[in-house]
């Protein structure tokens, strides 16, 4: 099986059309030295084999739907209706959409998730999606940077540590510097910001679940002359004051909290909002609203001279490939839920994790670490090990408890809840807990 | 009449998705401080008005599912179903479960990366870049750290292009923080020896390299290149995006390239998304592999693991482990065909590709590069037919256009990539359409198409006044 509809006649008389006399002669120009090198791989398989194989790795993992886990991905509930939209041939199988014309589905549902992200976050634009939250931070400090003029980064320790990890090797890349703020008190503390740096980066909830009042940090920077960047869970923007609000000039995230499939950390999508004014510094792909040759409504792709097909080595940025089909899905889910919706999936889950966080507190040697008011994940301390609590909650049938970096401190571990949990779920992982650290 | 907005068809209060039973009162858990004033203007529309708005905009585009997409350079290959079922099975793992309730997604992804590395003659292998250009930039970076480690980094700030290159290409250089020279093709377009070996030296960190290029056309000299690059030791970078046409028949590692990325949403049929996602593994020869971005998945006694022990490493370039659902559609598609399926696939690439190549030559197409074509080439209309017009009457023809004005070194470019999965009577019929519009009245072509979804869209207004959202006022 592979998918060519060529018959045997068809190939010979295309050969003889092309002067070869077979298909190893179509490489007959290349070196010798490299031409048929052996190759070991297993044999072909049948559809139903292959399918059957994968059934037997898939059964290998523990599907951790309902997961209490947390840091950037969580257990939600992905829509069959945006499953089966999102699976459309016509979205599936185009590519970037060169060709306005043939393309308005991609375009125009583009243009709709950019206007929804800019609700979200407060801002006026956003880009048509960028490959994750973390490329999506060091995508808009660089933004931040250019737009400055400025190499020198504060990112804050409560920015999802893969995160800071994405940042500083892209920030190397190009010689800029960046410090770290470290937490006090498990919040970014308010700091002076000198002349020369040109982003200040932190995040709302932060790594460890607390809500962060960042608009005196962007106080700060602004008095420095420099932007500050947001990192903020899009689906947390149902509830919480947008980073447009609180004076960030760039905020990013990653989607999949969006009803996205967490599929062992994507793809999912991440996603570049900011100002009008910096428009032109943005990278990635932009869609606008114009008409077409007969005065009617359509979408295409903009300032497009930003961009490395046409800019080159003068590029805002190299991303060519992005995570349009995923950020479609995001667009689909806020959609088919609508502000209330979101609002209602967001609390639910804020409810839940306080709920979880009292059943927990109840377990001897478990303390409390992240400070309130926090959102809908929070970091516990506990009295063993979190890698082996992982272990063994997971032997017992429970996802929970992401082991923190120790960075933050000895024994740490980030939980979660959901829309999907309910009261005995949470009694259940409580019960769990508790014969695992007995 | 325009087609409706999605906020257009919102109806306040009207409501699609209710997942939750009781909402709690937000104030109960957080301050009013933190809470947002206004509630975001999101559509307010019901479940089956939003199958509607999107099921109409999905037939407003077109997709390898609907139209042969011969777009250069992109391998617009038929995207198997069995693929989607594939990563279905996959979809509820999160990143940070135990390892030990994971074990088939990390073998998965350790298998995949064994074959990719036969595939490509190479040692080691990362799968966490999400996209080529991604691939490209952690692929510079290991250079880069590879000439650091070795006290070259300051010398060695040059990366070299041919003319022929992707546009990614010096963009990821220069996002390396590397100056980036063009080197130019000779006249059989492909790499001018002369030309490169006049730029190598102690103060060149990389070649970056398309084989076969954007033309098409296998570099027959690759062995002298990889050598010249070798005793000036600079890095030799292959571009994976052309792999499909010979995949299983050479490898970049026995050209001599040191680095190489590969388009799994190209080559191995994971769908384009309408733009992505994708995914770009990274391999690399042995003397890099200390500097892959963390972490790695090993097999270890006790099973499969990831590996953050890498004291050398770049660091990361993705958070989690890269975009591991593209990395179960690309390993279906591997075990499906084998080794003989991956050769035949390769080989009918390169067959259509010259099939269609000598068609649209008797169709008054002139091919300025006229070597024996891989799996895609560069034609050329006749003297005063532009390229953009004959896409635009492609469209009207039911065709998605090649890739046009690109490789820049052809005016007019037209790049056609017909792939392995597109039947002769296809290929026959495009060259027709191609020749049709060569007899059509000037005036047409400038208009085409009439009856898409839109016409011809005003590009300078959306570059003069763009409007990026619903609710700008401009």
């Amino acid at each position: 099986m592979d998918y060519t509809p060529h018959t045997e006649e068809e190939i010979r008389a295309m050969l003889e059309r092309v002067g070869a006399r077979s298909l190893e002669d179509l490489y007959r120009h290349l070196p010798e030295e490299v031409r048929n090198p052996p190759i070991a791989l297993p044999e072909p398989m049948p559809e139903w084999a292959v399918l059957d194989e994968l059934r037997r790795l898939a059964q290998k993992n523990r599907p951790a739907f309902k997961a209490f886990l947390a840091g950037g991905v969580r257990s939600h509930h992905t829509p069959p209706v945006v499953q089966a939209l999102a699976g459309r041939g016509e979205f599936l199988t185009a590519y970037t959409p060169y060709q306005p014309e043939v393309s308005q589905g991609v375009l125009q549902a583009t243009f709709e998730y950019q206007t929804m992200i800019a609700e979200l976050t407060g801002l006026e634009v956003a880009n048509a999606s960028m490959y994750d939250g973390a490329t999506a931070l060091a995508e808009g400090v660089l933004l931040a940077l250019r737009e400055t003029g400025r190499m020198e980064v504060w990112v804050s320790q409560g920015v999802h540590p893969e995160y800071r990890q994405v940042l500083l090797t892209y920030l190397e890349a190009v010689g800029a510097s960046l410090r770290t703020l470290p937490l006090e008190g498990g919040r970014t503390p308010v700091v002076e910001v000198p002349e020369g740096v040109g982003a200040v980066v932190a995040q709302n909830p932060n790594f460890l679940g607390a809500l962060e009042d960042l608009a005196p940090l962007a106080e700060a920077a602004h008095r420095a002359g420099a932007l500050l960047v947001a990192v903020a869970d899009p689906l947390s923007l149902g509830v919480l004051k947008p980073p447009g609000a609180y004076g960030a000039d760039i905020a990013v995230g990653d989607g999949q909290t969006l009803g996205l499939p967490m599929g062992f950390g994507g793809p999912h999508f991440g996603y570049l909002a900011t100002k009008k004014a910096f428009v032109r510094q943005m990278p990635g792909r932009l869609v606008s609203e114009t008409v077409d040759a007969e005065g009617k409504r359509g979408f295409i792709l903009t300032l497009q001279a930003r961009e490395q097909y046409i800019r080159r080595a003068k590029a805002k940025s190299n991303i060519t490939t992005n995570a349009q089909l995923t950020a479609l899905m995001g667009a689909m889910y806020l959609a088919a839920l609508g502000p209330e919706g979101l609002k209602e999936v967001a609390l639910s889950g804020v409810a839940m994790a306080h709920r979880l966080w009292e059943l927990l507190l109840e377990i001897p040697g478990v303390e409390s670490f992240t400070p309130e008011p926090f959102f809908n994940e929070f970091v516990l301390r506990l009295p063993k090990e979190p890698q082996t609590v992982r272990e063994a909650l997971a032997a017992r049938g429970f996802h929970a408890a992401t082991p923190v970096p120790k960075e933050y401190g000895e024994n740490l571990a980030l939980f979660a809840a959901t829309e999907l949990h309910r009261e005995e779920d949470l009694l259940a992982l409580q019960a769990a807990m508790r014969e695992v650290l007995a | 009449m325009s087609y409706p907005l999605i906020f257009e068809r919102s109806r306040p209060g009207r409501r699609g998705l209710r997942l939750v039973k009781e909402t709690p009162e937000a104030t109960r858990y957080i301050p009013e401080k933190f809470l947002r004033k206004d509630p975001p203007r999101l559509p307010e529309v019901d479940e089956l008005t939003l199958v509607r708005h999107y099921t109409g905009l999905s037939r407003r585009q077109v997709g390898v599912d609907t139209t042969f997409y011969p777009l250069g350079s992109c391998t617009m290959k038929y995207n198997p179903k069995l693929h989607e079922e594939a990563a279905r099975l996959f979809a509820d793992l999160h990143p940070y479960q135990d390892p030990s309730t994971a074990q088939g997604a990390l073998e998965l992804m350790w298998e995949l990366g064994e074959y990719l590395k036969a595939l490509t003659g190479m040692d080691a292998i990362t799968l966490e870049p999400a996209a080529g250009a991604h691939g490209e930039l952690t692929g510079i970076l290991i250079i880069r750290a590879y000439h650091q480690d070795r006290g070259e980094g300051k010398t060695r700030r040059l990366v070299l292009v041919p003319d022929s290159a992707h546009g990614s290409n010096p963009a990821t250089a220069s996002m390396a923080g590397y100056e980036v020279k063009e080197v130019p093709s000779g006249p059989d377009g492909e790499v001018d020896l002369e030309a490169l070996k006049r730029e190598l030296g102690p103060h060149v960190a990389a070649i970056m390299l398309t084989n076969p290029n954007t033309l098409g056309l296998f570099e027959r000299r690759i062995l002298e290149i990889s050598r010249l690059a070798k005793e000036a030791g600079v890095q030799l970078y292959y571009d994976g995006a052309n792999l499909n046409a010979v995949m299983g028949w050479a490898r970049p590692g026995d050209m001599g390239f040191d680095v190489v990325h590969l388009n799994l949403h190209k080559t191995f049929t994971v769908p384009h998304g309408g733009g992505g996602p994708g995914s770009g593994p990274v391999g690399v020869k042995a003397h890099l592999a200390p500097y892959l971005p963390v972490p790695t998945v090993e097999r270890g006694e006790e099973g499969f693991y990831l590996n953050f022990d890498l004291p050398k490493s770049i660091g990361r370039v993705r958070s989690f482990h890269g975009n591991f659902l593209a990395l179960v559609r690309a390993w279906a598609y591997i075990r499906t065909l084998g080794l003989p399926g991956l050769k035949k696939a390769a080989a009918l690439s390169v067959l259509n590709a010259r099939y269609l190549k000598e068609l649209l030559k008797t169709k008054g197409y002139r091919v300025p590069y006229d070597g024996p074509c891989m799996h895609e080439f560069v034609a050329q209309p006749p003297q005063g037919f532009r390229a953009l017009d004959l896409a635009k009457g492609l469209l009207e023809l039911g065709f998605h256009p090649p890739t046009v004005y690109f490789p820049l070194i052809v005016k007019e470019a037209l790049m056609v990539e017909p792939t392995e999965t597109e039947s002769k009577e296809t290929l026959e019929a495009f060259a027709e359409a191609l020749g049709e519009l060569l007899q059509k009245p000037k005036e047409w072509l400038e208009h085409a198409p009439y009856s898409t979804p839109v016409r011809r869209l005003d590009e300078l207004r959306a570059n003069k006044h763009p409007r990026l959202t619903y609710f700008d006022e401009g």
